[in-house]
C-alpha cells in the first residue's frame, strides 16, 4: 500500500512544517513584543540555545538524507559543518575592522598578534556577505564534491568510506589546530560584533537568526522531501538496500551517491553558517570525529530515513545534554551518552519516529481496511483480505 | 679584535702558572699555606692561593674555589682562619674540611676582582680537568671544546698525559684540536691534524666549530676544513636517514601493537570497534594498578611488575572483551553501521568509568631499570624502552601468527573468516568462537596497553590518541590479513617519520592522512586484500 504511506508521510511534513513555522515566528514574537519577565516571555539566552538546537536539527536532516536514504554513514558531516561557520566567522571577523583590540583596520586581531604582515589570500572577499554566504555552501560543497568524487568512484562503501570520513574530519581537525594556517589555530575565530550592520548580541537580530534557522530548517526539510519522494529518491533507496543489483540494473551509482553527498554536505555548511553567529565563536575542536559520531546518534535516536525523526533527534539529545550538563549529573552525562548509543542500536533501531510509524501504520491501515470492509458489507460485497 | 687580544693577555699570567705548577708539582707549597693566603685580603696572594689551590690535587679545592665564585668564601684576617658556607648553610674549615657551627664576627667575604674572577674561571675548569670522575672530565673537556678557550691548552695538554680512560682521552684530544685551531700561531701541520681529529668527531658541532674557524685561516687549513664540513654532513645525512628509520620502526612498532587487535576483530569478524583504544586504556591502567600492589607490598619485585602486567592486562581486558561480545556485539552481527555506533557509546562509558575511578588526571606508570636509560650508535641515541617495545610487539605478533596457524581456536577462526556457515555446516561454534575472537582482540588491546603505558601518558583519553590511526594502519594493509597489518603498520610508521622532519609534525600527518584517503581509492580493500567470496560478505 505505498499511497497510504505516502499519504500518511506526507501529512506529517506538513505538520512538521506547521510546528517549525509557527515555532519560527512565536518565539521571536514572544521575545521581542512581551515585557521581560512575563510568563509567555522567552528569555534572549533561550532564544539563542533554540537557534543552535535549529541548526543541530538542519545538520541531522543532512545527515539523514544520505544515511537512512542512501545508507552512506558519514562520520564527517562535522567537517562539513564546520567549514560553513568558519566562512561565515571569517565575514564576521572582517565586520569588526578597526573596532579590534589592535585596531587594525583590515588584519583580524589573532593575525597581528601572530604578525602577519598582511591579509592570506583565502580572506580576501569574506568582508563581502554575498561572497561568504556563497563560500558557505561552495566550500563544503566542493570538499564533499572532490572527496566523495574520489570515493565512490572506487567504490569505498560502509564501514571503510565512515572511517576514512572520520579521517578526513581528523585532518582538518590538525590542520585547523595549526596557527599558521590562517584560521586562527586553537582559538578559533570570536569576538564578533555585527552581521549585515546589526549588532550580532542584540535581541533583534538574535530573534532574526533564530527565524532564519527555521526557514532554512523549513527549506532544507522541503528540499530533502523533493528528493527522496521523487524517482532520484526511489533509487537512492534501491542503492542503500542492494547497491550491486542498482549498479547492475544500470544506474549509475556513483552519481547518484555523489549528487546527494554534495548536496548534505551544502546542507551542513548553511547550519553551520547559522550556528556561528547564534553561539558567537567557531574553533577547531567542531572538527573533533566525536562531534560527528554524535550527530549521527541524534538521527539514530529520532529515526533514520524519516526526516522528522531526524530534526526531533537532534533536538531532543541535545535538550538532554543540555539539560544534564548544567545540572549536578554532570558527570554521568557521557555515560548516559554513551548507554544512548548502545541502548538505540540495539533496542530501537528505528528511532523515536520510525518506531511509533511501525505501531502507528497497522493500526492506521486496520482502520482503514475496517472502514473498507464495512463499507464492502453495506455494499454487500466480499472483498479479498488485503493483509499480508 | 683588540679585545680578544686583551682578554689573551690578561689570562696569560694565569696560564703561564697552571702550566708552571702542573708540570711541576712539587713547587705548590702544602695545601693548609695556600689556603691561609686567602685571608690576607690582598688580591695577588689570592691570585696566588687559587693557583697553588687549582693543582694541589687536593679534595677541598674545588669546593674552596667555587665558594671563591660566589662569594661564600670567608676569611678572618686576625686568626688567619678560613671558612666555607656551602649553599645549604653548612659551615666547614677551608683548611681541614671541618664541620662548624658558627664564623666569627671578624670573619669576611673574601673579595675579588675582575682579574681573579678570570683567573677563578679557568682555575675551575683546570679543577674539573683533573676531576677524578671521568664523566665529568669529559663533561669539561667538551665544555673546553665549545668555548676553545687558549688559556687552557697547557691543563688540557696535562691532561691528556695522565689520562688512562680511553673515551676521556678521545674528549681531551677533541678539546686540544679545537683549541689549536682557533690559536693564531699554531703550525699549519698542527692545525691539519686538528681539522682531523674534529673531522673525526663529525656530529653537529664539529661542522659549527669548522665553520666558525673559517677566517683567516691559511689555505691548506681552509681547504681541509672545507671538505672535512662536507664529508662530516655527507655523514650525518646519512646518519639522519637512519635515525629516521629507526624513529619509525619504533611508531610502526607502536601502531602495530595498537592495530593488531583490531585487525583480529575487524579483519575476522568485520566488526568495528570503536571501544578497542579503551581497551588499550584498560592495560595501561592494569598496569598501573599492578605496578602500585607490587611496589606496595613487594617493593623489591617491582621492576617486574610490568612481566605480571603483560598476562594480567590481558586477563582483564579479554575477559571485558568477551563480555562487550555476548552483551551488546552478539545483537549487531551483519550491521556493521551500528555495531560502529554502539561501541563508540560504549568507548564513551568506558572512559568515564575509568575517569571516575582514577580520576581525569594523568596516572604515573614508572619504567623498570631495564627499560630506562639508552645507548648510541654512531650519531644516533635507541633509547632501550623503545628498544623493547619494537621486540615486544614482533614476539605478540609471531605469537598471535603461530596461534591462528597452529592451535584448533586459530583454526577455527580462520574457518569461520573464511566462510562462517560453512564452519557452522562442519561442526563449529560460530558463536563460541565470535565470543573467543573477540576476547582474543580485546586482549592483545590490553597487552597493547601495557607496552603504551612506558611511552605514553596513562590517561582516560589515552585510547582516543590511537584508534583512528590504528583504523588507518588496518584498512591500508587490508582487512584480515595479519601480514597487511605488519606492513600497513610499518610503512604508515616510518612515512610518517620521514616526511616530520620536511613537512613538520602535523602537517606530516595530515598528508598521511591524504595518502590513505587516496590510496584507498586506487585499492578500497587495502593493500592484502582477501579475494574470492569474501570480498563480497
Amino acid at each position: 500500500m505505498p499511497h497510504l504511506l505516502t499519504r500518511s508521510l506526507d501529512r506529517g511534513a506538513m505538520l512538521f512544517v506547521i510546528v517549525v513555522a509557527a515555532l519560527g515566528v512565536l518565539i521571536p514574537l514572544s521575545n521581542l513584543l512581551l515585557p521581560a519577565g512575563s510568563m509567555l516571555q522567552v528569555p534572549t539566552y533561550l532564544v539563542a540555545l533554540f537557534g543552535k538546537y535549529v541548526c543541530y536539527a538542519i545538520l541531522a536532516l543532512a545527515i539523514d538524507l544520505i544515511w537512512g536514504y542512501c545508507g552512506i554513514l558519514s562520520l564527517g558531516h562535522g567537517a562539513f559543518f564546520a567549514l560553513g561557520g568558519y566562512a561565515m566567522g571569517m565575514y564576521l571577523m572582517r565586520q569588526i575592522g578597526s573596532r579590534g583590540v589592535y585596531g587594525n583596520p583590515v588584519l583580524p586581531d589573532f593575525m597581528v598578534f601572530l604578525n602577519y604582515p598582511k591579509l592570506p589570500w583565502y580572506w580576501h572577499g569574506f568582508d563581502m556577505f554575498w561572497f561568504a554566504a556563497v563560500m558557505v555552501i561552495l566550500v563544503p560543497g566542493l570538499l564533499a564534491f572532490c572527496f566523495g568524487w574520489l570515493a565512490f568512484r572506487s567504490r569505498v562503501t560502509g564501514v571503510y568510506l565512515s572511517i576514512i570520513t572520520q579521517a578526513m574530519t581528523y585532518a582538518l581537525l590538525l590542520g585547523f589546530f595549526r596557527n599558521d594556517f590562517g584560521f586562527g589555530g586553537n582559538n578559533g575565530l570570536t569576538d564578533f560584533k555585527d552581521i549585515l550592520g546589526f549588532n550580532v548580541q542584540a535581541e533583534g537580530t538574535r530573534a532574526a537568526l533564530f527565524a532564519l534557522s527555521c526557514l532554512a530548517l523549513i527549506t532544507g526539510f522541503l528540499i530533502c522531501r523533493a528528493v527522496v519522494t521523487s524517482k532520484l529518491g526511489k533509487v537512492l533507496i534501491a542503492i542503500r538496500d542492494a547497491e550491486s543489483r542498482t549498479r547492475f540494473l544500470g544506474y549509475r551509482v556513483e552519481s547518484y551517491k555523489l549528487f546527494v553527498f554534495t548536496l548534505s554536505a551544502c546542507m551542513a555548511g548553511v547550519a553551520g553558517a547559522l550556528y556561528v553567529p547564534q553561539v558567537g565563536i567557531i574553533n577547531p575542536s567542531e572538527f573533533a570525529p566525536g562531534n560527528s559520531i554524535e550527530a549521527v546518534i541524534w538521527v539514530a535516536v529520532g529515526g533514520r530515513g524519516t526526516l522528522v525523526g531526524a530534526a526531533l533527534g537532534a533536538v531532543v539529545v541535545n535538550y538532554a545534554k543540555t539539560f544534564f550538563t548544567s545540572g549536578p549529573l554532570a558527570p554521568y552525562w557521557l555515560f548516559m551518552l554513551g548507554a544512548l548509543f548502545i541502548l538505540v542500536t540495539l533496542l530501537l533501531p528505528k528511532g523515536i519516529v520510525g518506531t511509533f510509524l511501525t505501531y502507528w501504520e497497522p493500526w492506521k491501515a486496520r482502520r482503514v481496511s475496517a472502514n473498507a470492509e464495512s463499507a464492502a458489507r453495506e455494499d454487500g460485497v466480499s472483498e479479498p483480505d488485503m493483509a499480508e | 679584535m683588540p679585545a680578544i687580544a686583551f682578554k689573551r693577555f690578561r689570562a696569560l699570567p694565569f696560564a703561564l702558572l697552571l702550566l708552571l705548577t702542573m708540570v711541576l708539582p712539587v713547587f705548590a707549597g702544602p695545601f693548609e699555606d695556600a689556603v691561609g693566603k686567602f685571608a690576607n685580603d690582598d688580591y695577588s696572594d689570592t691570585g696566588d692561593a687559587v693557583a697553588a689551590l687549582a693543582t694541589s690535587g687536593n679534595p677541598l679545592a674545588y669546593t674552596i674555589i667555587r665558594a671563591l665564585q660566589d662569594g661564600r668564601l670567608m676569611a678572618d684576617t686576625d686568626s688567619k682562619k678560613v671558612y666555607v658556607t656551602q649553599p645549604d648553610g653548612k659551615i666547614i674549615d677551608a683548611a681541614t674540611g671541618a664541620p662548624l657551627t658558627s664564623i666569627p664576627d671578624s670573619a669576611a667575604a673574601v673579595r675579588v676582582n675582575n682579574k681573579l674572577r678570570r683567573g677563578v674561571e679557568a682555575a675551575l675548569g683546570a679543577l674539573t680537568l683533573q676531576s677524578p670522575d671521568p664523566d665529568k672530565r669529559i663533561q669539561a673537556a667538551q665544555s673546553v671544546f665549545k668555548n676553545h678557550e687558549e688559556s687552557l691548552l697547557p691543563a688540557i695538554d696535562a691532561a691528556l698525559q695522565k689520562e688512562k680512560n680511553k673515551d676521556a682521552k678521545q674528549a681531551f684530544s677533541e678539546a686540544r684540536a679545537a683549541i689549536v685551531l682557533f690559536k693564531d700561531d699554531a703550525t699549519d701541520a698542527e692545525k691539519l691534524d686538528a681539522v682531523a681529529t674534529v673531522r673525526a668527531r663529525g656530529d653537529q658541532e664539529a661542522v659549527a666549530m669548522l665553520t666558525d674557524s673559517g677566517a683567516d685561516q691559511p689555505p691548506a687549513v681552509a681547504h681541509a676544513a672545507a671538505s672535512a664540513i662536507a664529508a662530516i654532513q655527507s655523514r650525518l645525512a646519512m646518519w639522519s636517514w637512519v635515525q629516521n628509520a629507526w624513529y619509525g620502526l619504533s611508531l610502526g612498532s607502536v601502531l602495530l601493537l595498537a592495530a593488531i587487535g583490531l585487525a583480529i576483530t575487524f579483519g575476522v569478524m568485520g566488526v568495528i570497534n570503536m571501544a578497542h583504544g579503551e581497551m588499550v586504556m584498560i592495560g595501561a591502567y592494569v598496569t598501573f594498578v599492578v605496578q602500585q600492589t607490587i611496589r606496595g607490598s613487594y617493593p623489591a619485585l617491582s621492576d617486574y611488575a610490568l612481566l605480571v602486567a603483560v598476562p594480567a592486562a590481558f586477563i582483564v581486558a579479554g575477559a571485558i572483551g568477551v563480555l562487550i561480545e555476548r552483551t551488546i556485539i552478539r545483537f549487531l552481527y551483519g550491521r556493521p553501521l551500528e555495531t560502529l555506533l554502539a561501541t563508540w557509546g560504549l568507548s564513551l562509558v568506558l572512559q568515564q568509568a575509568v575517569r571516575s575511578m582514577f580520576g581525569p588526571t594523568n596516572q604515573e606508570v614508572a619504567n623498570p631499570s631495564w627499560m630506562s636509560g639508552a645507548f648510541a650508535i654512531g650519531q644516533i641515541t635507541i633509547t632501550y624502552n623503545r628498544l623493547w617495545i619494537l621486540c615486544f610487539t614482533l614476539a605478540v605478533f609471531a605469537i598471535l601468527l603461530a596461534m591462528l596457524r597452529y592451535t584448533s581456536l586459530g583454526l577455527e577462526m580462520r574457518a569461520v573468516t573464511q566462510n562462517r556457515r560453512m564452519a557452522a555446516s562442519m561442526g563449529i561454534a560460530t558463536s563460541r568462537v565470535d565470543a573467543l575472537t573477540f576476547g582474543l582482540g580485546s586482549g592483545i588491546a590490553g597487552i597493547a596497553g601495557v607496552a603504551l603505558s612506558q611511552i605514553d601518558n596513562v590517561s582516560p583519553n589515552l585510547g582516543q590518541s590511537y584508534i583512528i590511526d590504528s583504523f588507518m594502519v588496518v584498512v591500508f594493509g587490508g582487512v584480515g590479513n595479519l601480514w597487511g597489518t605488519l606492513v600497513g603498520a610499518f610503512t604508515l610508521g616510518i612515512a610518517n617519520k620521514f616526511l616530520e622532519p620536511v613537512a613538520g609534525a602535523v602537517l606530516g600527518k595530515i598528508a598521511i592522512l591524504v595518502l590513505i584517503i587516496l590510496f584507498i581509492q586506487k585499492r578500497p580493500r587495502g593493500l592484502f586484500a582477501l579475494k574470492g567470496r569474501a570480498v563480497e560478505a
